[in-house]
């Protein structure tokens, strides 16, 4: 057994924790931002499948890792304007339209990719990573979390930056009100509609770029409904985070070791059937919602439609 | 500057100088579906003074409060702020006005800070000056004697802070004018009298404020100047001079007047009903107790007898839905005692009351009193489904569902496009048929009415009223509980007052009642 700890197995772990975690990150943090404005995004699994393939489209056509992720955010938003348009202008069921936009959002891009690339099954080149000189020499972790993709770093401070935008600015207090008391919001001259359509688009910005990151950092090629539920397991890790933008962190590198758990498995030579060790992250997420669900608090007015004056 | 100068140069507003209203209404209409919610109201607004808005639920007066603070437009009739004409088309719009609202539910964000909540609405990318809006918070406080800790949580303050807090807030905002909608309905009789110290001193610094009540002891002993408002229209107002000369005794009578006075457009269907003999009670009700978080029943006696209707007067919320609610079994009982001709009621379910001839004809008619989307047919039958003969072994029996609803739409009159249409289609008058209809059909003995005229035009009240009358000439025990003294005085032959979950009074319908049941309602007389 004691073969099993080596180094390489530990470095593998928390590379897989942070490659397989930062798809959910994104999509956590986006759908907590969402959730904060009172707009249960359901349609996010979508937005990260479309981000998935816009980010590999323009990334393929391109060659350019960079504007893959501004494809991947775009692809996102393309999902999140429909849903801001049909739920919060319009007032239709936030559920609904969500689980519509991404079964739609499956079958086009799987539909697309059939046209496109079901013949070649083209693959990206491997991105290249940015060692932050010192902290990438530590052992175990250094290669690991020091090592990375630019992109990484950045969704690292996606983190503090919304933290600090919820906790010290006027724009984190207008998305908790709207959240908790639209209409007290809207009687402080605060339009309800536009904040909660634009906290909609930058859910589908981050989940798109989530969803970019998994095509072109984790697998380096798109596959139809690759995206395998992290969407889901965003939403969980936002509520689970109680509106706390680390929170939705920890969660996220949790989730991401169990995925990744498989592979650090297989590199430590251990033969458990790969079934068993892909159920962890769902049987993860039935556990922290038995632990926490009933923690989980919610914003008051969540997947409530806001009428001015309506009673 | 703001205007083109006239010929002579207007100085710059001194309020003594040229004293005009900061807010005029003119002849303002709001209609909505069905209902005329203000009907040609015109009023002033003076700085410096507490203008009550006195009158009913269903008075026009919330409505008014969504005009003034952005939430509604007017249909007809013009809002001007200082001499000029404005469209107040949102509630930004009306706090730029320096108006500021203290709704009758908090308008605060519960999971923020009292400071977060006052800094809500500022550029979105800038910090919030918390130091800096603590710091004027306490000294506007100071100004209106009031502390407040800005980093409590607006969650874990009460109501009455809640609302010093809003007050404080439309106060930083700069408002000339606060509207304070309802505040003291929720609060403690000592939370109330702080208020009214509070509005008092705002009234001092030359705000004008709009103060939203249906208590005439608080209007009196607030207000500067009273508009009472009925059924969407004004039908007084009393000058600050006036006020100050009748004196609170001569005040009230002419509120008391004004709020439930005679009005043309009721006019009787027939003589008041008086001089009845009455048989023994039927229905007997004794030291009846309900617990309710709101509005606690206590000690309550009544006894009817057949052929009387005892009419329940009140101010709505003293505990008139608790009441009808428990002797209809749909609240338990916390003590007393509910007898029907001998039979004690008070362990039998609603259905078992139901049984033994008991009816509750509810106001609540879209609610509890029928399902929106069923046929009309099913919703006569509503309280006898899966009952022989329209239920056999389980099964529906359209047939004799379908007659016993034609029977009762031709017996009742209710205008339907057929007695499949889903109730929620028919006007508020037919429904109330319908309601009446399913209740007052079969072996009733006692009935209850709980503002059965409650919103519906005046032709269906004249017909409800009607049904109420007739229940009682067949023999039957009515109680009617209505906050419309006119529909009482008409058609009871006792009246007891309600109040804060007791009857405090009972007046034999005589010339005398109306005055000594207004005495009894204010609470002048004990």
């Amino acid at each position: 057994m004691s073969t099993l700890f080596t180094e390489p197995f530990f470095t593998a772990l928390v590379l897989g924790a942070l490659t397989a975690g930062l798809p959910l990150l994104l999509a956590g943090l986006g759908e907590q931002i969402s959730e904060k404005a009172g707009v249960l995004n359901i349609g996010i699994e979508g937005m990260m499948l479309a981000g998935a393939y816009g980010g590999f489209l323009v990334a393929y056509h391109t060659g350019s890792i960079w504007l893959g992720y501004l494809g991947g955010a775009l692809g996102g938003m393309a999902v999140a304007t429909p849903m801001a348009v049909l739920c919060i202008r319009l007032g239709l069921s936030q559920i609904v339209i969500g689980m519509a936009l991404t079964l739609g959002a499956e079958g086009t891009t799987a539909l697309l990719h059939h046209f496109q690339f079901a013949q070649s099954y083209p693959r990206l080149p491997a991105v290249a990573t940015l060692a932050i000189p010192g902290l990438s020499a530590i052992p175990v972790i250094g290669p690991a979390l020091f090592d990375r993709p630019p992109i990484v770093y950045l969704a690292i401070l996606a983190v503090f930056l919304t933290a600090y935008v919820f906790r010290s600015t006027h724009l984190g207090l207008a998305l908790q009100a709207a959240g908790d008391k639209p209409e007290a919001l809207d009687a402080a001259g605060v339009d309800v509609v536009r904040l909660r359509s634009l906290a909609v688009l930058a859910t589908g910005c981050l989940a798109g770029v989530g969803g970019a990151f998994m095509a072109e950092v984790g697998a380096g090629i798109f596959v139809p409904f690759m995206t395998n539920g992290a969407g889901f397991i965003g939403i969980v890790l936002a509520m689970q985070a109680r509106g706390r933008p680390f929170g939705v962190l920890w969660g996220a590198l949790l989730f991401g070791a169990c995925l990744s758990a498989a592979t650090a498995l297989q590199v430590a030579g251990v033969s458990i059937p790969t079934d068993v060790v892909q159920m962890l992250p769902f049987v993860a997420v039935l556990a922290v919602l038995v632990l926490l669900g009933r923690k989980a608090s919610l914003p008051p007015a969540l997947g409530v439609h806001y009428v001015r004056g309506g009673r | 500057m703001n205007q083109p100068r006239a010929a002579s140069p207007p100085p710059p507003a001194s309020p003594l100088s040229e004293p005009r209203p900061v807010i005029s209404l003119d002849s303002v209409t709001r209609r909505f579906p069905g209902a005329l919610a203000l009907d040609r109201v015109t009023f002033d607004l003076w700085p410096g003074e507490v203008h009550v808005l006195l009158g009913e639920n269903g008075a026009g007066k919330s409505t008014l409060v969504a005009l003034l603070s952005g939430l509604h437009q007017p249909d007809a009739g013009s809002i001007r702020v200082d001499g000029r004409a404005v469209r107040i088309d949102t509630p930004a719009r009306a706090l730029d006005l320096g108006i500021g609202t203290v709704f009758q539910h908090s308008m605060l964000v519960p999971s923020l800070s009292v400071v977060d909540n006052m800094a809500l609405g500022g550029a979105w990318w800038a910090r919030p000056d918390r130091a800096g809006l603590a710091r004027r918070m306490a000294l506007v406080g100071a100004e209106i004697g009031i502390t407040i800790d800005p980093a409590a949580k607006v969650g874990a303050l009460s109501l009455g802070e809640r609302q010093q807090v809003e007050i404080v807030r439309a106060l930083l905002r700069g408002s000339r004018v606060i509207l304070l909608d309802e505040a003291t309905a929720m609060l403690t009789p000592q939370g109330a009298g702080k208020l009214g110290e509070l509005v008092g001193r705002l009234a001092k610094r030359g705000i004008a404020v709009v103060f939203i009540t249906h208590k005439l002891d608080e209007a009196l002993a607030i207000g500067h100047r009273i508009t009472v408002l009925r059924l969407g229209r004004k039908v007084g107002e009393i000058a600050p001079d006036r006020l100050a000369s009748l004196g609170p005794a001569a005040a009230t009578t002419e509120i008391v007047r004004l709020m439930f006075g005679s009005d043309d457009l009721t006019a009787p269907t027939a003589a008041p009903r008086r001089d009845r003999m009455a048989p023994p009670p039927l229905l007997v009700i004794e030291g009846l107790a309900v617990d309710d978080p709101v509005v606690p029943l206590a000690g309550i006696d009544l006894a009817v007898a057949p052929g009387e209707i005892v009419g329940i007067a009140g101010m709505d919320g003293n505990g008139q839905k608790q009441f009808a609610e428990a002797v209809a079994g749909q609240r338990r009982l916390a003590a007393g005692r509910i007898t029907l001709g001998g039979t004690s009621l008070e362990r039998l379910d609603v259905g078992g009351r139901r049984r033994q001839g008991l009816r509750y004809v509810t106001d609540d008619r879209l609610g509890e009193g029928t399902i929106g989307s069923f046929p009309l047919s099913l919703n006569l039958l509503l309280k006898d489904v899966g009952e022989p003969p329209f239920w056999q072994g389980g099964l529906e029996r359209p047939e004799a569902i379908a007659a016993h609803a034609r029977r009762l739409v031709e017996a009742y009159d209710v205008r339907t496009p057929g007695i499949s249409a889903p109730i929620d289609t028919l006007s508020g008058g037919n429904v109330q048929k319908a309601l009446l209809a399913r209740e007052l059909s079969g072996a009733a003995r006692a009935v209850i009415f709980a503002k059965p005229t409650n919103g519906l035009d005046l032709q269906s009240a004249r017909a409800a009223r009607q049904h109420v009358r007739e229940t009682a000439n067949q023999g039957r025990a009515v109680i009617l509980l209505s906050t419309d003294l006119d529909e009482l005085l008409e058609l009871s032959d006792r009246i007891a007052v309600m109040s804060r979950g007791r009857i405090v009074g009972m007046v034999a319908n005589d010339e005398a009642a109306r005055s000594r049941l207004g005495a009894l309602m204010s609470g002048v007389a004990a």
